[in-house]
């Protein structure tokens, strides 16, 4: 049952203002204010023109493959011997990860606004893949930024990023990964915002980006629901997400919000631990403040100077949340929650091998804490977990990690 | 009047243009940042610019960036900021202290708090790069309630329809930025200045300074022949960087950023009207 108010609640945010509460927001230098209102203007009046639908839907259908299938893990559900677990196999999409849907759907935006270059930050190297990707089919000028360190960690993606056609920019500055990344393509486009489209590839960033890349991933969410639907009769008892930036997460719990008895689990990285200080978890253990365009919660010291992050995927490396999560969490809708280094290593190895499935290291931290949850359940219960991406890219690590040289 | 309004005032009387040097507080050394505000003083500064330094300083190039590394590496914090404004102010009451930074050290201190630690610093003035009108009601609150100056930085792609909205929230000056682009980046193109100067006095009395890529007396000097002001940064920063580099002490490195900001001074009276 949906009541009118819990309707409201949801609807409401962002608000004009690009706030979810006291979230988010436009916190930019002034020379990106224009570029900006210019987006939030072509995207009010694209996402409502039925034919920039049916070119998206076209793209999703014909070039990044869905629907996803949402395949039921029986063995490994039975291996717990709690609730039946779901995979939604974004690992599946073209590129491997749940990423290019975001991607199809700014870069249609790009081609739209005549903009003929576009930029990205990459952490794992999965969202520059998939904008790389994008521009060489549009035909786009493609620059991706990277932190130094990403770019040694994630040295097959920098190939594949440059095979198809970009530069990849590595970022010296700071602690050389996402953070940094994310800083210099916002100085790039300060330099370039006349020719340049952004492509934040998640739910952070200045309004309206938390909102176009939510409603982007959306399509993860309304097909579980009604895979689920078709698969199982109801709908699903648990979602569990990983949550770096968190537009996986979004893309799947979004269109259930409404759904009361749908609980929400969003895993942040634990990394060493959250009381080793050595984590990525900012709605686990850290607080409200304003980084990257929007007020959220961050990892931060004594001084308001942001920390150095850590994880075993360099996908969660990053020490701020999309400000919807920050919200979501502050109203009690979702819970956040976190999944160790070990613990996602642990289910890395797991579903490889109970289901054959090698699931992206980020993933993993889903499929860590879905074990523990689904154990806490009955048969005729129902938890799916978004498998945001596939963990080919991650061997080197995972190699490294169990001392085996490739 | 605000010690920034007064000054300004006090400079248009006597024809001539404000030359505000910015340095990043802490860089290269914590204990150079009091004497070297007093030595720019003596080398005709007429508004300090001190740089609250930030982790992600994200509308910084590369030489700001740098300084802003080699800060926090020596430790230093808002609150650390603040003090040396107070230090500062024991043996200097006259001339104007703006802050210029990001916003989130500031949030993280909170609003109410900064705004009564930086009046008592004797602060005059708050530039927060990546806090734009629609973002900055509740700081503002706090900041008028303790007179500071809220700085705006106007850029080359704000729409003209929209510069009144940032001076009716701006007080002190404008900071109008002259390139599209990171501090310390491109050439300047003077006429182009002087056109957007125009559409900013159509919305405001409140004088214009002009920084982003000024880099010695020429520029600053072309600079000061259309604008009230002229902010120098990155140059600055820069030639103490390169001092220390060259293997110069501190001393060295102070005096290289003060013989640039004279020439600089230089360069802007050579335009006096």
């Amino acid at each position: 049952m949906t009541s009118n108010v819990t309707d409201d609640v949801f609807a409401a945010v962002p608000d004009a203002d690009g706030r979810f509460g006291v979230y988010g927001g436009k916190f930019v230098a002034e020379t990106l204010m224009s570029a900006l209102a210019e987006l939030e203007c072509v995207y009010r009046t694209l996402s409502a023109d039925p034919e920039f639908q049916r070119e998206l839907d076209e793209d999703l259908a014909q070039y990044v493959g869905r629907p996803s299938p949402l395949y039921e893990a029986r063995r490994w559900s039975r291996s717990i011997g709690g609730a039946r677990i779901f995979l939604k196999r974004e690992d599946l999409n073209h590129t491997g990860a749940h990423k290019v849907n975001n991607t199809v759907g700014q870069a249609l935006l790009a081609k739209h606004m005549g903009k003929p270059r576009v930029i990205a930050e990459t952490g794992a190297g999965q969202h520059g893949v998939a904008t790389a990707t994008i521009a060489a089919r549009l035909g786009l000028q493609c620059q991706v930024f990277m932190g130094e360190e990403d770019v040694h960690r994630q040295a097959l993606n920098v190939y594949r990023m440059k095979l198809l056609g970009a530069e990849v920019i590595p970022v010296k500055s700071g602690s050389r990964t996402l953070k940094d990344a994310m800083n210099e393509a916002m100085r790039d486009w300060v330099t370039n915002v006349e020719n340049t489209f952004y492509i934040i590839g998640t739910v952070a960033g200045p309004h309206p980006y938390p909102l176009l890349v939510r409603d982007f991933q959306c399509v993860i969410g309304r097909e579980a629901r009604r895979q689920a639907l078709a698969q199982t009769g109801k709908l699903p008892d648990a979602l569990v997400a990983c949550v770096g930036g968190g537009s996986n997460a979004i893309g799947l719990f979004h269109p259930f919000l409404r759904d009361d008895g749908v609980a929400m689990y969003g895993v942040e990285a634990g990394g060493h631990g959250v009381a080793s200080n050595l984590h990525a978890a900012p709605l686990t253990a850290g607080s409200p403040g304003v980084l990257h365009g929007n007020r959220t919660y961050l990892m931060q010291d004594a001084d308001g100077q942001i920390m150095d992050t850590h994880s075993v995927s360099a996908g969660l490396d990053y020490p701020g949340v999309g400000p919807e999560h920050a919200w979501l969490k502050d109203i009690g809708r979702v819970n956040y929650v976190v999944a160790t280094d070990e613990e996602a290593l642990r289910a890395f190895h797991t579903l490889t091998r109970v289901e054959g499935i090698m699931p992206a290291l980020e993933s993993s931290h889903a499929l860590a804490y879905a074990e523990k949850l689904a154990a806490g359940m009955t048969p005729d219960q129902v938890v799916v977990v978004n498998l945001s991406g596939r963990g080919d890219k991650d061997i080197h690590t995972v190699a490294q990690i169990d001392g085996i040289e490739l | 009047m605000s010690r920034i309004a007064g000054r300004f005032q006090q400079l248009a009387q006597q024809g001539r243009k404000a030359l505000i040097p910015y340095v990043v507080a802490g860089d290269p050394a914590l204990e150079i940042t009091v004497p070297l505000m007093h030595r720019m003083v003596q080398a005709g500064a007429d508004i300090i610019e001190l740089g609250v330094p930030f982790s992600d300083p994200m509308s910084e190039g590369p030489v700001l960036q740098l300084g802003h590394e080699r800060a926090l590496a020596n430790g230093i914090g808002l609150r650390h900021v603040l003090k040396m404004v107070g230090e500062f102010r024991e043996q200097d009451s006259t001339t104007p202290v703006l802050l210029m930074g990001y916003a989130n050290p500031v949030e993280h201190m909170g609003y109410e708090a900064f705004a009564d630690a930086a009046a008592a610093a004797g602060v005059d003035g708050l530039l927060t790069v990546d806090i734009p009108p629609e973002e900055v009601a509740h700081l503002n609150q706090q900041l008028q309630r303790v007179g500071i100056d809220n700085i705006f930085l106007v850029a080359p792609t704000t729409p003209d329809q929209r510069v009144g909205r940032i001076t009716a929230q701006a007080s002190g000056f404008i900071y109008y930025v002259s390139l599209k682009g990171v501090t310390g980046a491109g050439h300047l193109d003077v006429a182009d200045v002087a056109e957007h100067l125009a559409v900013i006095r159509r919305h405001s009395q409140l004088p214009v300074a002009v920084g982003f890529g000024i880099k010695d007396a020429a520029s600053a000097a072309a600079v000061a022949s259309v604008a009230d002001g002229v902010v120098v940064g990155s140059a600055l920063v820069d030639s103490m960087a390169r001092s220390l580099d060259a293997g110069g002490d501190r001393e060295a490195a102070m005096e290289a950023a003060l013989a640039l900001l004279r020439e600089i001074r230089s360069g802007i009276d050579s335009i006096a009207s």
